[in-house]
């Protein structure tokens, strides 16, 4: 790094010179920190980083012993040099890679080092004096100066034309771009390009040029300019014109000058108060504040000096405000300057007090405003128009009504414990009577509340949580000690039996559900005993429904209900009134039958089951008299339903079968144990769980089903390949997202879709040619004139559009005028 | 939809809201206005110079006028059709605006989200075919309008029941023509008919037990052919034009002309129970007592497909007018669903606990109504397989058929009772019946005319039901009126339009769709071929900033910004339906105790 920058007086003997200056360099290092820190600073900067220069400095001074005699010469210079680093040219001085004594003709030998003159020298004495610059120019030119280049080869001299030829081109190729993709953009591109259509005026325009020629139109024009009826421009009538002509000049002009003043003085208001408002200090907006305060004070008590009725609505006003301010939530330390106040309200006394002045301030505001009224009293009255039981409420805890507290719904135990704790002082304090009465009246809430209550734990404990009430009423039970406590545990004992009851009840149907199942198999081992009932209801469904039905406490009503429907069926034109209740009957039936097979696989079948749909009968004035002829071949129906019901169980067969169709869909494990490796081989051995486990594997489960949740739908997911062939499998070009492209396609254009006009637009072609027409290729004129007014494809499909697209293309650019302006 | 009903409000009260905007900027309102209660607009174009009276006043006489002028000039551009030369304003300018709601009819599938298109040329060219499909739904409702004639339906007096009314009486307060649609054929020798009408409700077709095949322009009542195939007829269909028809014979299936010359015995379809045709695909769909379902393709005269249902006799058929798809109805209570692409059921469904007697759906296949042995009449949801409504019908239902309207005619025995709306909400009494003297044993309604073909033992009987044909017909698809040129070239073009039978599927919309697990498939052998994956999401790589702005933090930051945007989104739109979902609640609970305030709500917690 150092030999560059001494230039080429160093280069004659670079080596040693290196080393002596690096043993100065050491001196200095030790001489003091200071100093060579003040030294080395424009140095290192100047370098490229402070390790490399430390490391030659090691290897210097360790190889160096030659320093000899001339070592104070060479300090001068070196000196000179390290003077002349801080000099704004610096030469890069080829590196020089081999070693020797003698250096070739074209460098220099390093002999006589010292001797030689070198132009550095030469033009020190010239610095300061600015009139040999001109010299010093040419001299440096001189240094600098080489022999003349040879000529570029004319390959290369070729490829840079290419390259100017091509930059040019380019240029002149790229004002094309625009049009190109108009061009391309266009949706369709009528060929020969220039072509003017019939081009339609609209109509208004042809209607304003238009005159009056033959002399019945000049006469019915005269008789309108009579009457000045305007013709053509209808916004001004000849009323208005004549008062626009009215206005004399002076007054406009004077009229004129005191908008212009208004607007100035506007103007002039509106800066100077943002200028206030933009001002940051807090004092000054205080004593802002203030001042406006006591001027709005002043004000007011002239005002009440000397117009009483304005001062009372100035002072209505400032109600209306502090009402206002009331109903905001602005002092009530919940802002931001409170929240950090309150954290240094501990520290700070100053934050402290500004807390409590903006408490206090939140309680003058949020204070109830004393109406001044004729009576002095002021609290009776008060309390005479809320209702007492209200003030219970508010009296909350402390009240003997633990269910004012709010807490109703939860845990009734604790609530009671609270009450115990609670009462006795109450009950010390207050007179009995008057405790008594209390009680009376609140008894009467009680009791509408406990029914509340019951109402409301039935509810839940119908959803089944019958467990908890229990563990509830034994915690109840052990806590009873005052009366009212007693009669509430009373009744609530009531509501568990109740509730327990009905646990048992709900237990004794889940057996009984299991017991339905054993009678069913029994059932379908002899379906004779119910079924003869059936028969003479000539209800078939029933017949398989009939064990299932004596399971139900309501079994007996719907027969009966079955026997109505048949008879009406068969025998009534007329309806009883009492059919919809029944229909609902008859669809609880058939959730009941669904639930058979939902048993059995509960996977297979939901609760929202086909089969549970309600059956509405529909009537009809004619009812059925001659049989069909298939009727005729099938002619005792009910034998024939009843053959149809008995033996095969329809919706049996379809879960089975829809059974084996999922089971033949799932993926299948893959097996690939080997029998008889590592164990006993043999029939009916069974494969040991660690092979099970390391040679059987587990397929990945399948996809859900399109059928999981229709039970009675089986849905085919094989693939149609015969569609697959017709379909696209693969995505057009520009498109890159399934949706964009299934999209794109999903109108039909088809006339038998469209409307004639919107399948000539659907189905335009991207390029019309007129026939017999040369296409010339686009002219510069015609693109740049067209492009010069605004660029516009070669047709337009939707005007109105373009022009809005245009519209915002230029908001842009305004916008960017007015940012230059700004 | 709203953003329909958009642009041509837009372009409705453009001009005017332009104009008004313009006054506003014109005159802001300032706090002395009040005070000076002038106008201000007629003192601004006053001149400067009061006391250079004449030439000033020249000057600005001509400036205000170029001032005027420029203005014409400016409303002209903005508001076209405003200025007349009489001064009156068009009060509806534009075109007229067409009702959001009609227009969603017309709505189809969903939009893609533009906002998620990150490619600009796609994003245009999507935009631009938008705008065109919006276009194309605003005319198709805009034309809607135009259809003219309305369908109504028999509206009884104060306490009278529509279905008492005799088709007699029917017959006598109408016009002739329609009173003369109400008739019967008395053929009591040759049995139970079958009925079958054109697509177009011109011809009528009848197919007794017992051979005998009638072939009838039932408007004019001119029997076009007439004949005994001394077999039993099974089942009659047309074919395509009313030039043809198919014969389900006692052993094979035979096709005439409209001379009754055979044309074809098919010996490939034995036992034929029932017949549909399919006039889109031109397929012949038939059911056998063998348990086959077999399509013929009646353009080429080829077997399709012939799939065994495995499920016993088979004599319950009905399409999917929707898409093509037959229903059979089985013996087990099944409703079967097949396309002839597939050798097994695309849907089985339980829909009876005896065997299914009927079916039929309805003409936008959203409807089935299924019946059974077990007396009752279920109507299914077809799109989610779902039951909609069960209804017990004494008797039972041996025949079903939905008109164009969607009533739904059902044959119990003798009787035929016609039902209103019952895909939508349980009747409570049939809109129409009528008792014949034997069994029914065809049912079907007319296409575009107000008339139920029934056939049955004694006979044809053409019944009244006003409000069941489709009031408007499309002339191009298929035209009651049509010469026998337009029936010729309509032949041609139906041809030529022929959908073949493997675009049959369940979903019809299906053919739209990317074949997904191809198209995956492809994809990943391409990037197993090209060593990485060319349709990847390129990394968000944050832009260099100069002057400190592209700290690590700074790039995290702007990550940050860019990351899961799409995950963004979502979670933003549900957020955000969730709080207007609570708002509403909130208010609804704020009605609610408005509503029921009473002494004991106190008590409340």
């Amino acid at each position: 790094m150092r030999d560059e920058d001494r230039g080429p007086i160093l280069g004659l003997r670079p080596r040693r010179i290196q080393k002596t200056a690096y043993v100065h360099w050491v001196g200095k290092v030790a001489l003091g920190k200071s100093y060579l820190c003040s030294r080395m600073k424009p140095l290192l900067a100047m370098g490229d980083g402070e390790d490399d220069f430390f490391v030659k400095e090691y290897d210097m001074s360790a190889s160096d012993d030659e320093g000899g005699s001339d070592d104070e010469r060479k300090h001068r210079k070196l000196l000179e040099a390290i003077s002349s680093l801080d000099g704004k040219k610096r030469k890069k001085m080829a590196e020089r890679s081999e070693s020797s004594a003698q250096v070739s003709e074209f460098g220099v030998s390093s002999e006589g080092a010292g001797e030689k003159i070198h132009l550095l020298e030469l033009m020190k004495p010239i610095k300061p004096s600015s009139s040999l610059a001109t010299v010093k120019k040419q001299l440096n030119k001189l240094k600098t100066k080489k022999t003349v280049e040879l000529p570029l080869s004319k390959q290369e001299t070729q490829r840079i034309q290419r390259e100017v030829a091509y930059e040019k081109t380019s240029k002149a190729v790229t004002k094309w771009d625009r049009v190109v993709l108009q061009n391309r953009k266009a949706e369709q591109l009528v060929f020969p390009l220039n072509q003017e259509g019939p081009s339609s005026k609209p109509i208004e325009e042809v209607l304003t040029n238009w005159k009056a020629r033959t002399p019945l139109e000049q006469e019915i024009f005269n008789i309108l300019h009579k009457n000045k009826q305007p013709l053509t421009d209808p916004l001004l009538t000849p009323v208005e014109e004549a008062s626009l002509k009215a206005m004399s000049l002076e007054e406009a002009k004077l009229r004129r000058e005191e908008l212009q003043k208004a607007r100035a003085l506007q103007s002039y208001y509106e800066s100077k108060a943002r200028r206030e408002r933009r001002i940051k200090s807090k004092k000054f907006h205080r004593v802002l504040k203030k001042g406006k305060q006591k001027d709005a004070l002043k004000e007011f008590e002239e005002l009440r000096k000397t117009n009483p009725q304005a001062a009372l609505e100035e002072l209505q006003k400032m109600d209306k405000t502090r009402i206002v301010e009331r109903m905001s939530l602005k002092h009530q330390n919940s802002g931001k300057w409170a929240k950090s106040k309150v954290i240094m309200a501990k520290y700070d006394l100053e934050a402290r007090k500004a807390m409590q002045e903006q408490l206090e301030k939140n309680k003058e505001l949020t204070k109830k405003l004393e109406i001044v009224s004729e009576s002095d009293d002021e609290g009776e009255p008060e309390e005479d128009t809320i209702p007492d039981f209200v003030n219970e409420v508010q009296m909350t805890k402390e009240g003997p009504n633990p269910w004012m507290s709010g807490k109703l719904s939860r845990d009734g135990k604790d609530s009671l414990a609270e009450v115990e704790s609670q009462q006795p002082p109450v009950e010390m304090d207050e007179g009995k009577k008057s405790e008594d009465e209390e009680e009376k009246e609140l008894s009467e809430d009680e009791m509408l509340l406990q029914e509340f209550e019951n109402i409301r734990r039935l509810r839940k404990e119908q959803e089944g949580q019958y467990e908890q009430p229990k563990e509830e009423q034994t915690g109840c039970s052990k806590e009873i000690a005052s009366e009212i406590v007693e009669e509430r545990a009373a009744e609530y004992n009531l509501l568990f039996q109740r509730l327990a009851e009905q646990g048992q009840r709900s237990q004794g149907k889940r057996r009984s559900k299991e017991l339905h199942t054993t009678s069913l198999e029994l059932a379908d081992n002899c379906p004779n005993g119910r079924k003869e009932q059936e028969k003479v209801d000539e209800l078939p469904p029933v017949g398989e429904e009939g064990p299932l039905l004596m399971e139900r406490l309501d079994r007996t009503r719907t027969i009966e209900e079955v026997g109505n429907l048949a008879g009406e069926e068969w025998a009534d034109e007329e309806l009883q009134p009492g059919l919809p209740a029944k229909e609902e009957q008859k669809s609880t039936e058939k959730k009941l039958t669904s639930e058979e097979p939902q048993k059995k696989n509960k996977k297979l079948i939901d609760p929202s089951a086909v089969l549970t749909v309600n059956s509405m009968l529909l009537r009809a004035p004619v009812l059925p008299t001659a049989v069909e002829e298939e009727d005729e071949r099938e002619e005792d129906q009910k034998m024939i339903i009843q053959e149809a019901f008995a033996g095969d169980n329809v919706i049996e067969d379809f879960l089975k079968e829809k059974r084996n169709v999922q089971n033949a869909s799932k993926p299948k494990d893959i097996d690939l144990t080997l029998p008889g490796w590592g164990e006993w081989g043999g029939t009916g051995l069974k494969l040991s769980k660690k092979k099970r486990k390391r040679f059987i594997i587990k397929a990945a489960p399948a996809p859900p089903r399109k059928d999981q949740r229709l039970p009675h739908v089986i849905i085919n997911e094989k693939r149609d390949i015969a569609v697959a062939a017709h379909q696209v499998n693969e995505l057009p070009f520009p498109f890159n997202n399934r949706q964009q492209f299934e999209g794109s396609i999903r109108t039909p254009i088809g006339t038998a879709w469209n409307t004639q006009r919107a399948f000539q637009k659907l189905t335009a072609p991207r390029v019309v040619t007129k026939q017999g027409h040369v296409i010339e290729p686009i002219s510069e004129e015609d693109a740049f004139q067209k492009t010069s007014q605004k660029v516009k494809p070669a047709f337009e499909l939707n005007p109105q559009k373009a022009q809005i697209k245009r519209a915002r293309r230029n908001q842009p650019r305004k916008r960017t005028q007015k940012q230059r302006k700004a | 939809m709203h953003s329909l009903g958009k642009p041509s409000m837009e372009a409705q009260g453009g001009p005017e809201g332009k104009q008004e905007k313009k006054k506003k900027s014109k005159n802001v309102k300032r706090y002395w206005e009040g005070t000076l209660e002038k106008e201000p607009g007629s003192a601004a174009p006053e001149p400067k110079k009061p006391k250079e009276d004449e030439v000033a006043g020249v000057n600005v006489a001509q400036k205000r006028k170029k001032k005027k002028k420029k203005n014409r000039l400016q409303e002209q551009i903005a508001a076209p059709g405003k200025e007349l030369i009489s001064g009156k304003v068009d009060p509806f300018p534009g075109p007229a605006p067409v009702p959001p709601e009609k227009v969603k009819k017309f709505e189809r599938g969903k939009k893609p989200v533009l906002s998620q298109v990150s490619n600009r040329r796609l994003k245009h060219e999507l935009t631009t075919l938008e705008s065109k499909v919006e276009l194309a739904k605003k005319q198709a409702a805009r034309f809607d309008m135009l259809l003219p004639e309305e369908a109504g339906f028999l509206e009884g007096d104060e306490g009278e029941d529509t279905c008492t009314i005799q088709q007699q009486d029917i017959a006598e307060a109408v016009d002739i023509t329609s009173g003369s649609k109400y008739f019967n054929l008395v053929l009591n020798q040759f049995g139970p008919y079958r009925v079958n009408y054109s697509r177009n409700g011109r011809h009528l077709l009848l197919g007794g037990r017992r051979g005998h095949v009638a072939a009838i322009d039932w408007n004019s009542k001119q029997l076009t052919c007439e004949m005994n195939v001394m077999e039993s007829v099974n089942d009659i269909r047309w074919l395509h034009t009313e030039n043809m028809f198919a014969v389900a014979q006692k052993k094979w299936l035979y096709i005439y002309d409209n001379l009754g010359v055979e044309l074809h015995c098919v010996k490939k379809f034995n036992d034929v129970l029932r017949l549909e045709f399919l006039p889109y695909h031109f397929l012949l769909a038939t059911c056998s007592a063998t348990g086959f379902l077999q399509y013929l393709d009646i353009s080429i005269g080829k077997e399709v497909a012939a799939i065994c249902t495995k499920s016993g006799r088979l004599d319950v058929m009905a399409q999917n007018p929707y898409n093509a798809i037959i229903h059979l109805g089985h013996h087990n209570g099944t409703v079967s669903l097949w396309s002839p692409n597939l050798r097994e059921p695309l849907v089985k469904m339980l829909c009876h606990r005896g065997p299914v007697r009927a079916l039929a759906i309805e003409k936008t296949g959203t409807y089935m109504a299924t019946a059974g042995l077990d007396r009752k009449l279920k109507v299914y949801d077809i799109r989610s397989y779902k039951p909609l409504h069960t209804y017990l019908i004494p008797g039972g239902a041996g025949h079903l058929a939905f008109s164009q309207s969607g009533l739904l005619a059902a044959a119990s025995g003798n009787v035929v009772q016609v039902y209103k709306d019952i895909h939508l909400k349980p009747p409570k009494q049939p809109y129409m019946t009528h008792a014949l003297r034997q069994g029914v044993h065809g049912l079907q309604f007319c296409p575009y005319e107000d008339v139920l073909g029934i056939g049955h033992g004694e006979g044809f009987t053409s019944m009244l039901v006003p409000g069941a044909g489709e009031a408007n017909f499309d002339a191009l698809e298929s035209n009651p009126f049509q010469s026998k040129k337009q029936r010729q070239e309509w032949e041609v073009k139906a041809l030529l339009e022929k959908v073949q039978p493997e675009l049959i599927t369940l979903d019809p919309l299906k053919l739209g769709e990317v074949d997904f697990l191809t198209m995956e498939q492809k994809h990943q052998e391409k990037v197993e071929r090209l060593g990485y994956d060319p349709l990847a999401k390129e990394k968000f790589e944050p832009k260099h900033k100069k002057k400190g702005r592209s700290s690590t933090g700074n790039l995290l930051k702007r990550k940050k910004k860019v990351a899961h945007e799409e995950q963004r989104v979502l979670i933003r739109n549900a957020l955000q339906e969730k709080e207007e979902h609570e708002a509403r609640q909130k208010q609804s609970e704020k009605t609610e105790i408005h509503v029921k305030k009473s002494t004991l709500d106190r008590f409340h917690k």
